[in-house]
């Protein structure tokens, strides 16, 4: 055993393109998924744009059976786990069921089902709310329904730490396959766009309220105020790189060759954020310097303050302007539990295709100098380490390193 | 004489939790086991409730986790349609 887990299979739900393909052609092109929100009539929310998945229909997907209990986010999360395993050619019969698990990320749960249903009961009364609301509100539900579909009865969990869960998952994905566990369907697929998901998120005060799409969302720009929310995230398929090889997949995009997670000190504290302590701790456990690693996905909060600590954590590890730095999800908005699987893909592509996707927006940077962003288009890079951050309200930080993998027999 | 037929429960069935199992021509689906025909013990619940609400049967959740089969939900709701008239 070597103990390395590689990602051999993935699959993109995102606001600039449903699928893998139209995903990452969008993204390396520059082109955005934000716009009005369209699920339910905005007029009266401060917070108007979103990045909303298109061309969506989930009876063309899915049988008729799971539509009745399950809630858009668990929809788009069931489809996307079945592409990313179809990506990685592992059917039921691969391998044994207690060899598979799955563990995802939540930021929230079924908002959207949960509202109707809360319309209902207190509109209608109790005996008009759905059975199926027991369990298609909660978090928990995506593992569930991924698992059960699949038939993946091994170890299997979900973790919650608002945007850096996504790659808290991927960390716990990880260990799992290192006790014991062949494969794990993990990464995160979360949707909160109806009134009262929106509601829950304007206290944190970290929406946008702007009305241009093309201005909403300015991380590390002297004019950042804020993120769009967004839907949909990525699945991957992780594995034990032995048990990869001997079951013949098809192929391997990279290692999971770093993670860590640690937790901000008290608001008001002065102390300083611990993401750059994430960042060294992953790049430890990699067993890389920050000179091998060639880009960097950043978290991007688009929140003056949480911009400025990512950006001084970024130059205090690697030196002012001493790698690549990008943002996709300048194309998606933010999109919790989602939005780190998604940035993971999107590493993994860039590195299989040697180019970087843009950061786009953002035109005159705050922290002009400090970071080296990938501004406007896509840059083409050799990509043989990529180090993706992603930072959760509350005060999760959470790294990644991913490696690509030499495959010489 | 209540009259609540299997076509009343299918349609309900289905509003409710989707298209069952495909079945094949010549068996009764009366017959057949809510499991066979891929309906949890939640599908029946949500069905009852629906029953309920359309039919004005009270079905108790307990009555319906005793049910196997469609002939038997249906010659439970025609008996409670019958005491109730």
């Amino acid at each position: 055993m070597t103990g390395a887990v590689v990602i051999t299979g993935l699959s993109a739900a995102a606001p600039n393109g449903l699928g893998t393909d139209e995903y990452w052609s969008a993204t390396r092109t520059g082109t955005s998924g934000i716009g009005l929100i369209t699920r339910f009539d905005p007029a009266g929310y401060p917070v108007r744009l979103a990045g909303e998945v298109p061309g969506f229909d989930p009876a063309e997907h899915l049988p008729s059976r799971l539509l009745p209990q399950t809630d858009h986010m668990t929809r788009l999360a069931l489809v996307t786990a079945a592409w990313a395993l179809r990506d990685s050619a592992v059917t039921a019969e691969s391998l044994g069921e207690f060899d598979m698990g799955v563990v995802t990320a939540s930021a929230s749960g079924g908002f959207e089902f949960g509202q109707r249903e809360l319309e209902r009961l207190w509109g209608s009364g109790p005996e008009h709310v759905s059975a199926y609301q027991s369990f298609a509100w909660f978090y928990a539900v995506n593992t569930g329904q991924i698992s059960i579909r699949h038939g993946m009865r091994g170890p299997s969990g979900v973790l919650v730490a608002e945007q850096a869960g996504g790659l808290d998952a991927l960390g716990h994905a990880r260990r799992r396959i290192r006790r014991g566990t062949r494969l794990i369907v993990s990464g995160g697929v979360d949707s909160c766009l109806c009134p009262w998901g929106l509601v829950a998120q304007l206290p944190s005060g970290r929406l946008s309220t702007a009305e241009d799409p093309a201005r909403a969302y300015l991380p590390f720009d002297a004019a950042a105020a804020g993120h769009v929310p967004g839907e949909g995230g990525a699945i991957l398929v992780l594995e034990d790189a032995e048990s990869a090889a001997a079951r013949g997949a098809p192929r391997v995009y990279g290692e999971l060759a770093g993670y860590a997670a640690t937790f901000d000190p008290p608001p008001r504290s002065g102390r300083e954020s611990a993401l750059r302590r994430a960042i060294l701790l992953a790049l430890e456990d990699a067993g890389l310097g920050p000179a091998e690693i060639d880009a960097v996905f950043a978290d991007a909060a688009g929140v003056p303050e949480l911009d400025r600590s990512e950006a001084a954590a970024i130059s205090s590890v690697f030196g002012a302007g001493g790698v690549p730095v990008t943002a996709p999800k300048t194309m998606t908005g933010r999109l919790y539990s989602g939005g780190a699987p998604l940035d993971v893909a999107a590493a993994l592509l860039s590195m299989r295709d040697g180019v970087l996707p843009p950061t786009i927006g953002t035109e005159r940077p705050a922290v002009a100098g400090q970071l080296d962003l990938v501004l406007g288009a896509a840059r083409a890079a050799k990509l043989r380490s990529v180090l993706v951050l992603a930072r959760g309200y509350g005060g999760f930080n959470s790294a990644v390193v991913l490696r690509t993998v030499d495959r010489t027999g | 004489m209540a009259n609540f037929t299997i076509e009343d429960l299918i349609r309900v069935l289905r509003a409710c939790a989707g298209e069952g199992e495909p079945v094949e021509a010549g068996v009764e689906i009366a017959l057949l086991s809510f499991g066979d025909l891929g309906y949890d013990s939640l599908a029946l619940l949500e069905t009852a409730s629906v029953i309920k609400r359309e039919f004005g049967v009270d079905l108790p959740d307990d009555v319906v986790g005793e049910l196997d089969t469609p002939g038997e939900f249906v010659a439970t709701v025609n008996r409670k349609l019958d005491e109730v008239s």
